[in-house]
């Protein structure tokens, strides 16, 4: 196994982008990501793509060769990746793992999904099947409804609140602020949150990530010749996946995401760190609860006691800990398939210390956690830089 | 709808009766069936098991934004129901005047779901009524 290394970064403007379709989104963010890591669409050997559901979408499949094709590189073999919305994570995976093993030198991972094509209640069906088809979807659940019910055993049992909920919210809008790519660069109080309408009780409009339309890509190399193209490359310390049932409520239990709490452990015996050394992370907040979740279940707070924690601003931007400072999929938008790699993105940015305004102070290891479904699927990455 | 009947009417017998099913080899029950029992893996051995429809609220929630099927029925409520014999699953919860609760009791009722279009058909399934 080799070490791996991102060399190039780079991503399209989030949002509603009305003139712009799947095309222009991956070529926007691939070509971005090229510049970057100052290498040609013919250097390129291989490319993972992770979208959702393209087909829902954009009534596109076969999204792999149309990125490789719109990015001019030729005739090269190229993977969609699909899962859920843990698919760009899941992508960026396999381009460590065809890295790490020799086959390929230099990789691209992009990741996208344009949403906004479609009405509201076609994109919840849509994302529905992220879930179980016949015994949830079926059933008149959808996602916000999935994570509606981890918020309301999460606020029985350990006394969560609408409150520390909203608190998320307020905070990654903050960072979104400070990031010219974000959806929303719009700061919010608690109080809008807890009034914006109800999706599904607790969870209230401000509590749910947007539907977007954005992409996201990445350039990965052997960390032996990364520095051959780019002068921070960031070494990708560890790379690691778990699953858990489709089905929300087969779970062990609702208030934890097992499956993230099974790739962390994982993640840090690879690295050889803990929760404490991590400076900055992208966490999967496509709910607030899940952000509190993911606090809790990547190790660093004990169980129950995210909330409170984000409440009183511990994860907010050079805090204790730095926790989306994108903006999270809150604040900066959520394409699906894109999410994984922009989070990706983002660590690289803070790690080279080309952050800007939403900088983390001396910023050296760093982590990323995408999920898919309500938990079905948990990717964590960890980054340091190599220079 | 355009998604194929066939995949969610084969599953009639187990929605309309509770009828899940149980590993010998470990005695776990599970709803809704399984093809492989999770503990067992390749070891399973699969029986079907009617389950008595009794349960209690673990979670739940108002789905006030629902998916195209169920457009003209929100808000309406959605809970986890831990069933007497073990497993947790999700569903309607029936709006009969008892707010649902965290440990409220309830039982399995047979219910319409939705239509399928305007001339499509009517699927049925079970709902759990607050006692």
């Amino acid at each position: 196994m080799r070490d791996v290394a991102i060399i190039g970064a780079g991503l399209c403007k989030f949002g509603e982008r009305w003139n712009s379709g799947l095309k222009e989104l991956m070529a926007e963010a691939g070509i971005m990501a090229l510049e970057d890591a100052h290498i040609s669409s013919h250097d390129v050997e291989m490319l993972y793509g992770g979208t959702m559901a393209s087909g829902r979408f954009s009534g596109q499949e076969h999204v792999a060769a149309l990125m490789a094709d719109q990015l001019g590189f030729k005739n090269i073999p190229a993977v969609r990746i699909e899962n859920a919305c843990a698919s760009g994570g899941s992508a960026l995976r396999q381009g460590y793992i065809s890295v790490a093993s020799g086959i390929h030198d230099i990789v691209v991972v992009g990741g996208v999904e344009k949403m906004t094509d479609v009405t509201s209640s076609e994109a919840t069906t849509a994302l529905g099947g992220a879930g179980d088809q016949e015994w949830e979807l079926f059933q008149g659940i959808t996602f916000p409804g999935l994570y509606a019910l981890m918020a309301r055993r999460h606020m029985h049992d350990y006394g969560t609140t609408e409150e520390m909920l909203a608190a998320v919210a307020v905070k990654n809008h903050e960072n979104a602020t400070k990031n010219r790519f974000a959806q929303f660069r719009k700061s919010i109080t608690i109080d809008e949150v807890l009034r914006s309408k109800k999706v599904a009780d607790p969870l209230k409009l401000l509590d749910c990530s947007p539907i977007s339309d954005g992409a996201a890509a990445v350039v990965l190399a052997p960390l032996d010749i990364a520095k051959k193209y780019n002068d921070t490359p960031i070494k990708v310390m560890a790379s690691t996946q778990a699953t858990d049932t489709l089905r929300l409520a087969e779970r062990d239990s609702l208030t934890e995401v097992k499956a993230t709490r099974i790739a962390a452990q994982k993640a840090y015996e690879h690295a050889k760190v803990s929760a404490k050394d991590i400076d900055v992370v992208e966490v999967h907040d496509c709910f607030t609860i899940a952000e509190i979740m993911a606090m809790e279940d990547l190790g660093f707070y004990p169980k129950g006691k995210a909330g409170k924690a984000v409440l009183e601003g511990e994860t907010a931007l050079n805090s204790k800990i730095s926790v989306n400072t994108s903006g999270g999929l809150k604040g900066c938008g959520h394409p699906v398939g894109a999410t994984g790699v922009k989070q990706a993105v983002e660590v690289v940015w803070q790690l080279r210390g080309d952050a800007k305004e939403r900088q983390v102070d001396g910023a050296e290891v760093g982590m990323t956690h995408n999920v898919g479904g309500s938990g079905s699927t948990a990717v964590v990455h960890i980054y340091k830089r190599a220079d | 709808m355009e998604r194929a009947s066939a995949s969610l009417w084969r599953k009639i017998r187990s929605r309309y009766n509770l009828v899940g099913n149980e590993c010998q080899n470990c005695n776990t029950p599970y709803f809704p069936q399984r093809v492989v029992c999770r503990k067992c893996g390749r070891n399973s051995k699969m029986v079907e098991k009617q389950f008595s429809g009794n349960g209690e609220i673990y979670s739940f929630t108002t789905v006030r934004v629902p998916p195209d099927t169920f457009k003209d029925e929100a808000p309406y409520f959605i809970g986890v129901i831990r069933l007497e014999e073990g497993p947790m699953v999700e569903g309607h919860v029936i709006d009969n005047g008892i707010a649902p609760k965290i440990g409220t009791k309830v039982r399995m009722q047979f219910r319409k779901m939705y239509v399928d279009g305007q001339e499509g058909l009517i699927y049925y399934s079970f709902k759990f009524e607050p006692l």
